[in-house]
């Protein structure tokens, strides 16, 4: 198996981490385009129900000395607020109706 | 039945004087126009093109593209903390001195000397040119003679602005007036986590800036990205703005706001209530201490309040949230129908890693329906070109919309007033 990504008392969240632990919103926001709903679905159940246990663990640390394992996870905890709008709101990937637009993130914060 | 009291007039935009009649959208479909507009509105107005915290060190610097003036500036934080721009242009053969990679892209970064790529002349960060290359073989050439090309700056409340006249007609603080200036009384300053967004959109600048500064179609073109049974109570009611103020060629539109975490579950999209947060902004405010009245903020006196949006001439927009963070938009005209628009939000830095998360479904939504704005205005832009309809009536709450064509207008024409008077 390979190397856990996340800390290890999330470890029932570990099958999510390789596609949900990304490091920027341009990422992010391609994944939840390709990702099928039920997977997405299956995501944000998953995470919104560890959400209390996972910020704790967060919160340990201060924002910008944040260890690796720890990082992996506030990324996946910025991945569950991007499912959220195709899981909540739209039924499916992209937002509808915005077929020709497109809005990059060039600069965002850390962590 | 109104929710806010109209002035006395029965309603904005006869307050303001600015008619009632439906307005035409030729000045956003032709490229006369936007001819026009480059030599009328954009070097001659104060263009806001950035903050000064995008310069924390001496000689940080970055670059903006202004394509309708067809020109690139460099903007800079000399040696003596002066914040100075000039024309991104070599003074030996005209390259452009400030890029990488890709000329027609923006950069920054920090430097001690811009040097150019071409001949490897030199220019100290206040624009003297300290070295030529071979310069004994230059016929009578002093260096002193060949600085950078200086381009008016000026900073108000950390905003840094340049103007491209040769003589600018108002220093910064006239053109501003009084109303937008007393904004500086606002901490700025204290929101340093930056949110830095941009697109092409294929419409032209005055269209996305009148769908940012009316709020008529929020209940509509957002309906989805609520629960429906807060749409539907959202359309019922409709929109109404407490408070519009017009201000020379600026405006402002103010909102009330709510307190989401009294709504019930119904109304609210589930991760909001998780987050504690969601498009206005984290439930848990930051202490910002500032005196509202002294910035001239929520001028209705609203509570709950929920922004104060300013759109400043030509073509910036100051949008200050209630809870506690605000937001910048820009629209860079670069065809009478494409604009490159850029969205940048302004945080307090977070205390701990679950305020860093509250603001990411912040920022996330408010892609989510930039998103949804910027596709309906190309669907805009392309059939206005096809003018089948000439005339479209605006309603009270467009009153900002009206203002900004008409004030482009009267910009247009007095430029073409004061160049038949050279002509004659």
């Amino acid at each position: 198996m390979a190397e856990a990504m996340l800390p290890g008392e999330f470890s029932d969240l570990e099958p999510f981490a390789t596609t949900w632990c990304l490091a920027s919103e341009a990422e992010r926001f391609a994944q939840r385009l390709v990702v099928p709903m039920d997977q997405m679905q299956a995501f944000y159940d998953a995470i919104t129900a560890r959400y209390e246990d996972a910020m704790a663990y967060c919160d340990k640390f201060a924002v910008d000395d944040m260890p690796e394992d720890a990082t992996n996870l506030m990324h996946m905890l910025y991945s569950m607020v991007m499912v959220s709008f195709p899981v909540e709101c739209w039924g499916q990937g992209a937002v509808p109706d915005t077929g020709a637009a497109y809005l990059d993130l060039l600069v965002e914060p850390g962590p | 039945m109104a929710k806010w009291p109209k002035p006395p007039e029965g309603s904005w935009t006869e307050h303001y004087g600015l008619g009632t009649e439906p307005i035409s959208y030729e000045d956003s479909i032709s490229p006369e126009f936007y001819e026009l507009e480059r030599e009328a509105i954009f070097k001659r107005a104060w263009l806001n093109v950035g903050r000064v915290e995008q310069l924390p060190r001496k000689g940080s610097y970055f670059t903006k593209e202004l394509v309708i003036a067809k020109t690139s500036v460099v903007i800079v934080r000399g040696a003596d903390d002066e914040i100075r721009a000039f024309y991104n242009v070599c003074r030996h053969r005209g390259n452009k001195l400030v890029w990488r990679d890709f000329p027609r892209e923006e950069t920054s970064g920090v430097s001690r000397q811009f040097v150019c790529k071409y001949h490897g002349w030199r220019y100290d960060l206040d624009g003297a040119c300290s070295f030529v290359q071979q310069e004994q073989e230059f016929f009578d050439l002093d260096k002193g003679d060949y600085g950078l090309v200086p381009v008016h700056c000026d900073v108000w409340a950390g905003f840094i602005f340049v103007n491209l006249a040769e003589k600018p007609e108002q220093n910064l603080i006239d053109f501003l007036g009084p109303d937008v200036t007393k904004l500086e009384n606002y901490p700025f300053e204290t929101q340093t986590e930056r949110w830095f967004y941009r697109a092409e959109v294929g419409a032209n600048w005055k269209l996305y800036m009148d769908a940012f500064q009316e709020f008529y179609h929020a209940p509509m073109l957002h309906a989805k990205q609520t629960p429906p049974d807060l749409s539907n109570s959202m359309q019922q009611a409709g929109f109404e703005a407490p408070a519009y103020t017009i201000s020379g060629p600026h405006r402002l539109v103010s909102t009330a706001g709510v307190h989401p975490w009294t709504l019930p579950d119904n109304m609210l999209k589930p991760m909001e209530r998780i987050l504690r947060s969601g498009l206005f902004g984290p439930w848990d405010k930051p202490d910002l201490d500032y005196d509202q009245k002294a910035a001239g903020i929520n001028p209705a006196g609203c509570d709950p309040w929920g922004l104060d949006s300013w759109q400043i001439f030509p073509n910036f927009t100051i949008l200050v949230w209630g809870q506690g963070w605000y937001l910048t938009y820009h629209y860079w005209p670069t065809s009478h129908n494409t604009h490159i628009f850029e969205g940048t939000l302004y945080f307090v830095p977070p205390k701990t890693p679950r305020e860093r998360v509250a603001q990411e479904i912040a920022a996330v939504s408010f892609k989510e329906y930039g998103l949804q704005d910027a596709n309906t205005l190309e669907a805009t832009q392309t059939m206005l070109e096809s003018r089948v309809v000439k005339r479209f009536p605006l309603n009270d709450q467009e009153v900002l919309c009206r203002h900004l064509h008409q004030v482009a207008g009267e910009w247009v024409d007095e430029y073409k007033k004061s160049r038949e008077t050279v002509e004659v």
